[in-house]
């Protein structure tokens, strides 16, 4: 049959060995060291395991195109307001530029706050500060992992990882892995989940 | 397939067993172009030549019979009168029949060139002439066969099958059957899913009467029975098929949320009227009619509704002009939902949603009659549905659906629920809103005035999430989020307590990687079997 789920397999996940502490020298190469929590002990808390995460270049594509948007909003407004004479367009551009500034502000601390775990029979995703959010994905539901990366994200060495399953809540994509790390992650997801395979 | 050597030729009308399903290639039935389309060309082609026959006349006339005089009047007189005026009966009789040649031609090459076959693992369809299309569906990922028998085809006696496959667009559809040979090829295909192979369950289709009988008699009788009764086998045991009286039916449809809004809407348009101008009340008449129209159609629609089970999973007929009947496999729900509405609460009349993968797209209309499983019943129906439907939840679960959970909360609940203090934030359902996880589900209790009863077999969880937003922090809470594949039932829960709710993760998570790793029902008897 093409897909006769295997007895509970032993150990095999290739990955998290190599380290003493559960990290991994290409996972866990140039990304940030801390993850970032809301200061409140009712937070989610982090739990035992060791935490993955992502690469500080993954900032820095942010700003760049946050603040790509700021300029083009800045202009379209400048633009409408010389040609149009219509005072009242900074109205929408002025609460768009409030949003994007504080976008901009709050980047650095989220993406301290992304985190991926590789469990025995899981992988456990978490994001965000002021809204937490932490999923949980058997290794056998994953139907297909998908790498992409922007122009932006090429010149900065990053690419941004998504985990398919059938349900489409599941939303876990992990932005900001360095190219090698993404790689490494995809090829074992797809092996853990080969072993691991189940029904729908 | 090589295990079934006595795969007679399929044009004998004797059907032995299975002689669609051998492995090879076969045909639809020859009257398939006429129900995908034939008749609607045939009209168009009718009104596309009487609006232009003056044109088609004038531009072949002179290619036909270049020696007739320039000037007749194309514009008046019967083009009948024409032709027999001026001779030329013969040339207009060959035209015609060159015309109906072409589009039998056009017809048989469409149909000889739509073929299926049915081997152990897949279903395939080929069809097109110039695009050639080749659709393949692995049997080991069936959703469910569904077997439609539209109003005019059910009158020939035809069936069109339809293989559930998981995925969104992803059907194979057979189009069109004849009756009889549509039941044999969904019993084969449910049969091959299974994991059984067709020699072995060559007992028990000698048990089932219905069929064999059913194909000796002539096609008139068959067809006449068929349009009649629905042309079912009749089931192993009849106490346990679920009946719905057609005048709880109607009730149930009066009593929905649709006619509160209908009465809403005609109070506004009786006050517009009173204090405006009283042309509004004419906005009523399209009001009245479309919510008639709806309501005629939600109830024809679940007229002779009737669940049962069978070997290959649970049987779903419903459907006045347009039957449909189809087997949902187990394992293939993948969210459970019992719910009432206040209006609903006097008669205790319930109703059942469910998660299924129905291989249609998300603008495919129909979608809707494929979750709601059970439009009304009593409590006893509820019970017998859900015993379907659920077949892997132990005994000692149940107490949890009816009596805690759809009914409850009853002293010494089981579910765990929301905390006194977020009692804010759910100000009537709090003492209802909480959930219980057993090994191999989920029971998510929400609702005061609109119950719920949300219940996740484990083994179908694809993913489990639990968020907290700043009001949840401040106040200690969390929310936990149970993900399945896309349909009406919600995994959501809120308003729990921060500890619990990482209890409730933590479990769940666990409890489907158990269940998911236990689970056979993939091919659901091979598991019985072993």
């Amino acid at each position: 049959m093409t897909n006769t789920p295997e007895p509970e397999t032993p150990d095999s996940v290739p990955t998290t060995t190599d380290g003493v502490d559960g990290t991994d020298p290409v996972l866990d190469a140039g990304t940030f060291t801390v993850i970032r929590e809301p200061r409140s002990d009712a937070r989610l808390p982090l739990g035992d395991g060791t935490w993955h995460q992502i690469a500080p270049q993954y900032v820095w594509v942010r700003l760049i195109s946050t603040a790509i948007i700021i300029v083009l909003v800045v202009a379209a407004a400048v633009a409408l307001t010389l040609f149009t004479r219509q005072v009242w367009t900074w109205i929408p551009a002025g609460i768009a530029l409030v949003v994007l500034v504080w976008t901009l502000v709050i980047t650095p601390r989220q993406a301290r706050a992304y985190g991926y775990q590789l469990r025995r029979d899981d992988l456990v995703f978490r994001r965000g500060i002021l809204w937490q959010r932490l999923v949980a994905v058997p290794y056998g539901r994953m139907q297909l992992v998908d790498i992409t990366h922007g122009p932006l994200d090429r010149g900065f060495g990053i690419a941004q990882l998504k985990l398919v399953t059938a349900a489409a809540t599941t939303g876990v994509t992990i932005p900001g892995l360095r190219q090698e790390a993404a790689e490494r992650l995809r090829d074992t997801l797809v092996d853990v989940a080969e072993t691991r395979r189940t029904g729908l | 397939m090589s295990d079934a050597p006595e795969a007679v030729p399929h044009s004998a009308t004797t059907a032995v067993r299975s002689p669609l399903a051998d492995g090879e290639w076969h045909r639809l039935h020859p009257l398939t172009p006429l129900f995908r389309g034939g008749i609607v060309l045939v009209i168009v082609a009718g009104v596309i030549i009487s609006n232009l026959r003056d044109r088609i006349v004038e531009f072949f006339l002179p290619v036909v019979a270049p020696n007739l005089p320039d000037d007749i009047d194309f514009d008046q007189g019967n083009p009948i009168d024409f032709v027999f005026e001026n001779n030329l009966v013969l040339t207009v009789l060959l035209g015609v029949l060159a015309v109906v040649l072409i589009l039998i031609g056009i017809f048989y090459l469409s149909w000889r060139f739509h073929m299926f076959r049915i081997t152990g693992d897949v279903v395939e369809v080929r069809s097109g002439v110039l695009f050639r299309s080749h659709r393949r569906a692995p049997l080991d990922r069936v959703q469910g066969v569904n077997l439609t028998r539209p109003m005019i085809a059910r009158l020939f006696g035809m069936a069109k099958l339809e293989v559930v496959g998981a995925g969104l667009d992803a059907n194979v559809k057979l189009e069109y059957l004849s009756t009889p040979r549509a039941e044999e090829v969904r019993a084969d295909i449910l049969r091959l899913a299974s994991g059984r192979r067709l020699a072995a369950a060559k007992a028990s289709a000698d048990g089932r009467p219905g069929s064999r009988v059913a194909a000796a008699a002539s096609i008139v009788s068959d067809g006449i029975t068929g349009i009649i009764v629905g042309a079912e086998d009749p089931v192993a045991e009849p106490e346990s098929v679920v009946p719905i009286p057609v005048g709880r039916l109607v009730a149930s449809r009066l009593l929905s949320a649709s006619t509160l809004w209908l009465l809403v809407l005609i109070a506004a348009i009786i006050v517009g009227s009173v204090i405006g101008t009283p042309w509004v009340l004419f906005g009523m008449i399209p009001a009245l009619l479309g919510f008639g129209a709806y309501w005629v159609r939600s109830i024809t629609r679940s007229l002779r509704y009737s669940i049962a089970p069978t070997p290959n999973g649970v049987r779903i007929t419903f459907g006045l002009f347009t039957t449909v009947t189809e087997i949902l496999p187990p394992g293939r729900v993948h969210a459970v939902e019992v719910s009432q509405s206040i209006l609903w609460r006097p008669f205790g009349w319930w109703s059942i949603r469910v998660n299924r993968l129905s291989g249609r797209g998300p603008t495919d209309g129909q979608g809707d009659q494929f979750t709601s499983i059970m439009p009304v019943g009593t409590r006893e129906d509820v019970e017998r549905v859900l015993r379907l439907v659920l077949p892997s939840l132990p005994e000692a679960e149940w107490p949890a659906v009816f009596e805690n959970g759809i009914l409850g909360p009853q002293p010494d609940d089981p579910y765990t629920n929301t905390p006194r203090r977020a009692r804010i934030l759910r100000l009537l359902s709090w003492r209802r809103n909480g959930f219980l996880v057993g090994p191999d589900a989920l029971f998510l209790r929400r609702g005061v005035v609109w119950r719920t009863l949300a219940i996740f077999p484990l083994a179908r969880l694809q993913s489990v999430s639990i968020e907290q937003g700043p009001i949840s922090r401040a106040m200690r809470l969390a929310a936990v989020r149970a993900h399945t594949i896309l349909g009406p039932v919600s995994g959501q829960i809120g308003a729990l307590d921060r500890d619990d709710a990482l209890t409730l993760f933590d479990t769940v998570e666990a409890n489907t990687i158990a269940a998911a790793a236990r689970d056979r029902t993939h091919r659901w008897a091979d598991a019985e079997g072993a």
